[in-house]
């Protein structure tokens, strides 16, 4: 019993990580109906403009650490403000009004050109990045169960850190005007515009969110894995996520990592092991896949009606 | 007016039907296969055909493959590399579990093996679309990277997980030279690009276009999307099978599982975009586009650097070809939906006025 309840939360807060980048998917896909497959490259690209920064302010120029932190989060906020502005200005504007399917290829291509141009110009090996979140496994429960419950301390801070933007990105979508005209733009683009709402300046705001959201996912993944090329692999484990959770859905983006990471972590320890191992690779996406055919707009999103 | 139309008459049924029913068509075409064939093993070298000509017949294969599902049928795969992995080692399989079948045989068939499966992958599609499933099919990629890497039957028990291919034999003849090897991957892809050609302008093409261009509306006139997308995914994947199964038997040799990762989708992808999606000579100008840039690259960025005193080292290179990637992507997207292919079609519209200019 406590093993099993080891492996669920483990599997219960890695997938709060997934929810991390899943954000930042359904953000972009609530505001402008793009599916941007950019977000893991824009997870790699703010976590490396940190991490290098970082290196620079504290290592080279001697600057505390705490000063540091900030001014290289700061550096790292400008660098996602840059791809924002690029993104709006070069891309979507050139491709408004087009087809979803073709936006989404268009950010397969930003997500090349975003890879390409961070490692280009922050390097590309792998960069162990300590902001003071603890390491060390704790154990919890300890009068429960027989040797308690194995729990990562860095897991358990990203649940909180993830539960603390949830709440801000609520009440910023709920309470300040911004966020009622992203809420407006992803009710009806025409509408919104009709009624004065620059659509330009929402959707730099938007992938600007999007961009903190990465850097957020970038800081919490990148404490765990070191700063490497494979950060932006972990878009794809966000993918079923949101499949999963709606895309549209905030708080299904939440509950589909939940659900995506408990399950594949549950499904490596007790159904890997009788057919090879491993299987964590693809399980998140045969789960989400299965569940699509049941209920093709994901748990919490909106039905798709269509019409001719 | 070289490209002139008028006054080719078709007189009869057969004429009607051709496949390239324009003269000039027709013989552009022949001529370009009849290069293929006879002038560039008069030229290449064996570092050409192992670079760039052998790659480029076979990948251009897959990118058929990939454009009759992505670019007539508008259904979004990146699980294309699993379908060449399908292709690859289901060849292997049957060379090495039937050893009787002559590789070519063995390779045709895998084709049909990597159909089932992509018919089976192709089911979600009744149901969702776009990028819901662009996701299912990176699910057939991850799930096969995994299989044949830890699924040891696939491999024949092999240690270390890579394989061989047998020898490529057929009729008596050893065909292991580098101009052989080339001629066996032309063949194969001038065929069954002609029977793809074949297949696009005929009633199952027209239905996989309906499809695309509006399924909803395509359903109501009377196309059954069931038989129109799976049958897409069904010529797709063998296509892409079939080149799946040249590129191990006929290009590399020996392969691991790495081969097909989902980077060999992601390729096949940037060949279709930037040649020219729904174009069936777009995928062979996407495919020689998107082999010989890296190989320029690498060769033209670390001289022009060294010019501003500027060293770049592979991983630079490598970095600033993801980059360009990108941004032709992005490019043709935004400027050129059909792509290279549409370099062709606007040469035609000039030639049919020269030298006249309007």
């Amino acid at each position: 019993m406590g093993f099993f309840i080891e492996v669920l939360t483990g599997g219960l807060l890695a997938g709060v990580l997934y929810s991390l980048v899943a954000l930042g998917f359904v953000l972009i896909f609530k505001a402008s109906g793009v599916f941007n497959f950019a977000q893991g490259a824009m997870v790699l690209t703010a976590a490396l403009a940190l991490v290098r920064s970082l290196e620079v302010m504290q290592g080279k120029w001697g600057w505390p650490f705490g000063v540091a932190l900030v001014a290289a989060f700061a550096f790292a906020g400008a660098v996602m403000a840059v791809v924002a502005w690029g993104v709006e200005r070069l891309v979507l504007r050139k491709l408004v009004n087009q087809e979803g399917i073709i936006l989404f290829m268009a950010t397969i291509g930003v997500t090349f050109f975003i890879e390409g141009l961070a490692q280009t110009v922050f390097g590309s090996d792998v960069y162990p990045l300590h902001i003071g979140l603890p390491k060390e496994p704790m154990f919890i429960l300890e009068a429960v169960f027989d040797g308690g419950v194995l729990v990562n301390q860095l897991d358990v801070w990203a649940g909180v850190i993830a539960g603390l933007l949830v709440a801000a990105l609520a009440v910023f979508f709920q309470r300040t005007r911004v966020g009622r005209a992203l809420r407006a733009v992803a009710d009806d683009h025409a509408a919104a515009q009709s009624v004065g709402i620059p659509l330009n300046q929402i959707w730099f705001i938007v992938w600007l969110v999007a961009g903190l959201v990465a850097l957020v996912a970038g800081v919490v993944w990148g404490s765990k894995l070191g700063v490497q090329f494979s950060l932006s692999l972990v878009a794809l484990k966000a993918l079923p996520v949101v499949i999963l959770g709606g895309l549209t859905s905030v708080p299904g983006a939440i509950i589909g990592g939940l659900i995506i990471g408990a399950g594949e972590k549950l499904a490596e320890v007790y159904v890997g092991p009788s057919m090879g191992g491993g299987i964590e690779i693809w399980f998140a996406y045969v789960l989400a896949l299965a569940f699509l055919l049941v209920r093709p707009q994901g748990l919490f999103g909106e039905k798709i009606i269509e019409r001719v | 007016m070289i490209y002139r139309e008028a006054g080719q008459y078709k007189t009869s049924y057969v004429d009607d039907q051709a496949i390239f029913p324009i003269l000039q068509d027709k013989a552009v075409v022949l001529a370009a296969v009849a290069a293929a064939y006879l002038l560039v093993p008069a030229f290449a070298s064996d570092y050409m055909y192992k670079a760039i000509l052998i790659p480029t017949v076979i990948l251009a294969l897959a990118a058929i493959g990939l454009n009759v599902l992505m670019g007539y049928c508008g259904q979004v795969s990146l699980g294309s590399g699993a379908f060449m992995a399908i292709g690859a080692y289901a060849a292997y399989n049957l060379a090495i579990r039937l050893d009787f079948l002559n590789p070519f045989v063995c390779v045709l068939l895998s084709g049909f093996a990597a159909a089932a499966v992509g018919v089976a992958f192709g089911i979600p599609s009744l149901r969702i679309k776009g990028f819901y499933l662009a996701c299912a099919t990176l699910a057939a990629q991850f799930f096969f990277d995994w299989a044949f890497l830890r699924v040891k039957w696939f491999t024949n028990y092999t240690p270390s997980g890579s394989v061989n291919a047998p020898p490529l034999q057929a009729f008596g003849l050893d065909l292991s030279s580098p101009t052989a090897k080339y001629l066996v991957a032309l063949t194969f892809t001038v065929a069954l690009a002609l029977a793809a050609k074949n297949l696009v302008r005929g009633h199952i093409g027209r239905q996989w276009m309906a499809i695309r261009d509006m399924d909803i509306a395509a359903e109501i006139i009377g196309i059954r999307p069931m038989f129109a997308k799976l049958s897409a995914f069904a010529v797709s994947s063998f296509l892409i099978g079939v080149a799946g199964a040249l590129w191990a038997f006929v290009h590399l040799g020996s392969w691991e599982p790495l081969t097909f990762n989902i980077d060999r989708s992601f390729q096949l992808m940037f060949m279709i975009i930037i040649g020219g999606l729904g174009s069936i000579l777009g995928s062979f100008l996407g495919a020689a586009f998107v082999v010989v840039l890296p190989i320029f690259l690498n060769q033209a960025l670390p001289p022009l650097g060294a010019l501003v005193g500027w060293t770049i080292s592979t991983a630079t290179v490598s970095h600033i070809e993801f980059m360009v990637f990108g941004a032709l992507i992005v490019f043709f997207l935004i400027v050129e939906p059909h792509g290279l292919a549409r370099l062709w079609s606007i040469a035609k519209e000039k030639l049919r006025l020269w030298p006249f200019p309007h």
